[in-house]
């Protein structure tokens, strides 16, 4: 039981890391530097209930703002690149953020920051944060900056021309994004109790990547959905211990075979909806709100 | 001193070469990140490491047959990972060759444990004097093979019928298709020629360090990216002095830096990042492979 709440609290803060994936892509940026924005959240509130002795929601509270506002820094270089230059800047960023922590003496350098205070109420706290996330998003999606956001990612020229401000819209996306992973990384280190920069590598920031696109782009439910799945299906796997990481290959191949937009797509959400409609007796009648 | 570092810039620099070269053909003619490129490179380092164990051949043997195998593997990869996938989902080839990583990465970790293996004495190590100098016959060999293969590539790509019409897929696939070249055969022999150049460095980085183990990937994948951000995307001739920049450059880092920090990675990535804020194009033009 302690195993699988241990599995599903990371399973949690694995899914607020795909979220702030989805955030920032949702203008069409791809960044690989997530798990850089983690490490950022992670040490800045490591520091502070550590050196500083501020209580936890603060202290994860500052880890996010610090890592958002250098998620706006980096956003203003990454205006003027997009696709795999963008992913090679990003890319770059979570190396270096690596590199200075491994550097860092204050930090404790590459031995890790140990002695950071346990929250052992850590699940409810990154379901709390989940569910935050989710009204967030909900809203979004029909406010008009969600709406500008959604433009600029589908065209950005059209949006352009429709008068969607795109450098407000994308630094906007990038440093709340950046914000999202920095209270993931804040809740991370509060959970593990000490940090180290093995923590924060290039695979990390790859497997953030792969549960959104996995679970899907188009909705947020999708990335949710990836972390979830993709952070449970190896614990089941253990049965056939042996084979699983190979296995977890393959199924990410087949299924962009087979589903390259991911398991949750705009047409599965309107099926559920329909579904869902029909079943309280409303009939389909009502035309699905624009996705 | 100084020229001493230059020579083994050089040879640093030409096996990022050969691994840029792999990236930068691929992209050019795909217009992909091949994200398994760097485990292709460890799996050829493998091969070519048992190809010299059992056959007890020299190594002008040995080294074409190790190309050969590695050439074959990143074929696989081609038609199981990635001709499959539809072409109108952008980040489908990216998921699937990280499943591609994740694959061949575990496989080698089962096969050759997770520790390094001795690489067999492929060739009789001499040091030659050249007046203060002092050049092994490694780093000849190391720097001959590699400047032989990008001369012939240049030409290959520059003059003969298949190069003309790989240049030709890399502009435009369906032109290309139209004025009679097999698409699909050009693609695959893309990756094929990548992937054998990958398999050379990696026998040479296993000659040159005597030692291999299955995470040797990650580290020259993401140096042949900065590498291939250096010459430009899909430019060839740019991937191969990059890399000799490159291998220079952080040479050259290492000697006239303060040692007590770990500076040389970030140096790396700093170049990327420069380079991407302010020449994304390269520092010798995003072209398709001129000849």
């Amino acid at each position: 039981m302690d195993y699988l709440i241990s599995v599903a609290t990371i399973a949690g803060i694995y899914i607020i890391m795909a979220l702030s994936f989805y955030m920032v892509f949702m203008t069409g940026q791809i960044s690989l530097g997530q798990a850089g924005f983690m490490a950022i959240g992670a040490y800045v509130s490591a520091i502070c209930s550590v050196k500083w002795g501020i209580p936890y929601v603060p202290a994860v509270l500052i880890g996010g703002i610090f890592s958002g506002i250098v998620g706006l820094v980096l956003g203003l270089p990454a205006l003027r690149i997009k696709g795999i230059y963008l992913l090679l800047l990003t890319l770059g960023f979570g190396e270096i953020v690596r590199v200075v922590a491994i550097n860092l003496k204050y930090t404790g350098a590459a031995e890790g920051f140990p002695g950071i205070p346990y929250q052992k109420h850590t699940l409810l706290y990154a379901y709390g944060m989940v569910v935050i996330l989710i009204i967030f998003f909900s809203r979004l999606r029909r406010s008009r900056m969600g709406r500008a956001f959604q433009a600029v990612g589908s065209d950005e020229d059209a949006a352009e021309i429709i008068g969607v401000n795109i450098i407000s819209a994308k630094l906007l996306a990038f440093s709340v994004g950046a914000f999202m992973a920095g209270v993931g990384g804040g809740i991370f280190a509060h959970y593990q109790e000490y940090v180290e920069p093995l923590m924060f590598d290039v695979m990390h920031a790859i497997e953030f990547l792969v549960f959104a696109i996995f679970g899907g782009i188009q909705i947020f439910w999708g990335p949710i959905f990836g972390a979830l799945v993709l952070t449970f299906v190896p614990e089941f796997l253990r049965v056939i211990q042996e084979w699983r990481m190979e296995l977890y290959g393959a199924l990410l191949i087949v299924m962009m075979i087979v589903r390259p937009q991911g398991v949750i797509g705009l047409d599965t959400v309107q099926t559920l909806n329909r579904l869902f409609r029909n079943g309280l007796g409303k009939g389909g009648a009502e035309s699905p709100q624009a996705m | 001193m100084i020229l001493q570092q230059l020579i083994n810039g050089l040879m640093l620099g030409a096996t990022y070469s050969l691994v840029a070269i792999g990236y930068t053909l691929i992209f050019g003619v795909l217009g992909l990140l091949h994200f398994a490129h760097g485990e292709v490179l460890m799996a050829g380092a493998f091969m070519g490491l048992y190809i010299i164990m059992w056959s007890g051949l020299p190594l002008y043997i040995t080294l074409p047959l190790a190309m050969v195998a590695t050439g074959v593997l990143g074929i696989i990869i081609d038609v199981l990972a990635i001709r499959p996938l539809k072409k109108d989902f952008h980040l489908a080839p990216l998921l699937s060759t990280i499943g591609v990583t994740i694959i061949l990465q575990n496989l080698a970790v089962k096969l050759f444990g997770g520790y390094g293996t001795r690489f067999p004495e492929a060739i009789e190590t001499v040091n030659y004097k050249v007046g203060p100098l002092l050049i092994s016959s490694a780093n000849i060999l190391i720097l001959g093979v590699s400047l032989f293969l990008m001369v012939v590539l240049y030409f290959f790509i520059a003059k003969t019928k298949i190069g003309k019409a790989m240049r030709t897929v890399a502009e435009s696939h369906t032109t290309a298709g139209l004025l009679g070249v097999n698409v699909d055969l050009i693609v695959l022999l893309t990756f094929g020629i990548a992937s054998a150049l990958a398999g050379t460095a990696g026998v040479m980085i296993g000659i040159v360090f005597h030692a291999i183990t299955p995470f040797i990937g990650l580290t020259f994948a993401l140096k042949g990216l900065v590498v291939m951000l250096i010459g430009g995307l899909g430019n060839v001739v740019g991937a191969m002095i990059g890399g000799l920049i490159l291998g220079m450059a952080e040479v050259f880092s290492i000697v006239l830096l303060p040692t007590e920090i770990n500076l040389q990675d970030i140096f790396s990535f700093g170049i990327m990042i420069i380079i991407l804020i302010f020449k994304p194009t390269g520092l010798f033009g995003t072209r398709v492979t001129q000849g």
